[in-house]
């Protein structure tokens, strides 16, 4: 029987590619396959974020219950994307909710295991930090496009 | 592909270029909320004239004025043009009135257009922001018209709300060919919305092409366009396979009256396609 490890899968995709294999050791160490059904709760607003996702196929919703409005999603997180960045700034809560949108499925890496190798290992702790930074800085991004209305009758 | 791509084939409708043509609506059809789509067609005469995708006409609105409007329909239709405009300002408001039957002028048609005989053996990436569907509307027909001559074809759409998606049925209907891949998304929507939330750009790094072999073309708001070709740059799309459309404020449409004048080209006659390696330098300076 072969058996697969993670280690091949985890290091093909975007986010962790170009990670060394001793890094991707120590990463996957902390991962598991998680598989959601559609509308499924990943995690609600206040619970703790103990975890981040690599979507691998889906789509997951992250949310916000909006006074007047309702429950309104902010964002969606789709194949190759990374879910949540809590996990690594205290007091490690989630801010919003995330809700599978279709069957999904992907990678839980848990983020106390991971902040502890981090803090064992700042070479590891820099590769993740520059990886989660591409992601802030492209969420920001494309939250200023978003909030200039470009579609919206005055531009 | 070649840099310059103007409209060689289409003859303009009417030999003076500051005369109009009469045509006639044959339906109009409300797209959404501020958004619709005029069909018309030669009110005196059953010839009508060929256009390029991404070209486009001014459409006069008798006693109140002109503008100009992108062709969004097949260039197989011919006589019968579309033109997909949202209420935005005076004349539109008083296009926005017009019914069935009604008359209105056209000259046309103008500008440069989307190359896309020059894409043959590419993939096509075609990226559109709001009301920017309508301008790639043509060229889509057209890429659909000869599927085989193309490798993937993937159409990005980015737009306001779900309510605000143009040619809904229409994007459902390709969608459901299997051999164009359509992704929309839309800036923010209700949780019963199943698509994707995010801005357009954000499609891009996982989106199904091969950059070093791709065609892109672009249209939407100026600040969309900016990032998305960045975007696409980012993704490995050469500068010069990049091509997107222009809106500047025009009025004679023939680059005689200098109203659409951006930095050293004329928006009417020089574009309003361009390639991407052309505009960049100019793209999001004030001065311009």
């Amino acid at each position: 029987m072969t058996i697969h490890t993670l280690e091949p899968i985890v290091q093909a995709t975007p986010f962790f590619q170009g990670m060394e294999n001793r890094h991707i050791e120590l990463i996957t160490g902390c991962a598991r396959n998680v598989r959601w059904a559609e509308g499924e709760t990943i995690f609600r607003q206040g619970d703790a974020a103990d975890h981040f996702y690599l979507v691998r196929s889906g789509i997951v919703a992250v949310q916000l219950m909006v006074p007047h409005r309702g429950l309104t999603t902010i964002l969606t997180v789709g194949e190759g994307e990374v879910l949540g960045w809590s996990w690594l700034f205290p007091p490690y809560r989630w801010h919003f909710d995330a809700r599978a949108q279709q069957p999904t499925h992907g990678f839980a890496f848990d983020g106390k295991c991971l902040r502890t190798k981090c803090d064992e290992d700042h070479d590891l702790g820099y590769e993740i930090f520059k990886r989660f930074m591409q992601v802030l800085n492209d969420r920001l991004e494309s939250t200023r496009l978003q909030l200039l209305d470009i579609y919206g009758k005055h531009t | 592909m070649a840099n310059t791509h103007k409209a060689p084939a289409p003859q303009a409708l009417n030999p003076e270029p500051m005369f109009s043509t009469p045509y006639r609506i044959q339906r109009v059809r409300q797209e959404t909320d501020d958004t619709f789509t005029l069909e018309i067609a030669p009110a005196d005469s059953a010839e009508g004239f060929s256009f390029l995708p991404g070209q486009f006409n001014m459409l006069y609105v008798f006693g109140v004025g002109e503008v100009p409007i992108s062709i969004s329909s097949d260039p197989a239709d011919d006589p019968v043009l579309q033109h997909t405009t949202r209420v935005v300002g005076t004349v539109t408001k008083a296009m926005r009135l017009l019914r069935r039957g009604d008359l209105l002028g056209i000259r046309g048609p103008y500008g440069t257009h989307w190359p896309v005989a020059d894409a043959v053996g590419r993939d096509v990436v075609i990226v559109a922001g709001g009301i920017g569907l309508a301008p790639l509307r043509p060229a889509l027909y057209r890429l659909m018209a000869q599927r085989e001559k193309y490798r993937k074809i993937v159409l990005l759409y980015g737009t306001r709300t779900p309510e605000d998606i143009l040619y809904r049925n229409e994007l459902e209907h390709w969608r459901g060919k299997f051999d164009l891949e359509i992704q929309v998304t839309v800036d923010r929507a209700a949780s019963s919305w199943r698509g994707n939330v995010g801005v357009v750009t954000t499609m891009i790094p996982r989106a199904p092409f091969d950059p070093s072999n791709t065609a892109a073309f672009i249209c939407g708001p100026e600040v969309m366009m900016r990032f998305t070709a960045m975007e696409l740059q980012r993704r490995g799309v050469a500068l010069e396979r990049i091509f997107l459309s222009m809106e500047r404020n025009m009025k004679c449409g023939i680059g005689l009256c200098g109203h659409c004048q951006y930095g050293p080209v004329f928006t009417c006659k020089d574009g309003p396609v361009f390639t991407y390696d052309r505009i960049e330098p100019l793209f999001g300076k004030a001065e311009v």
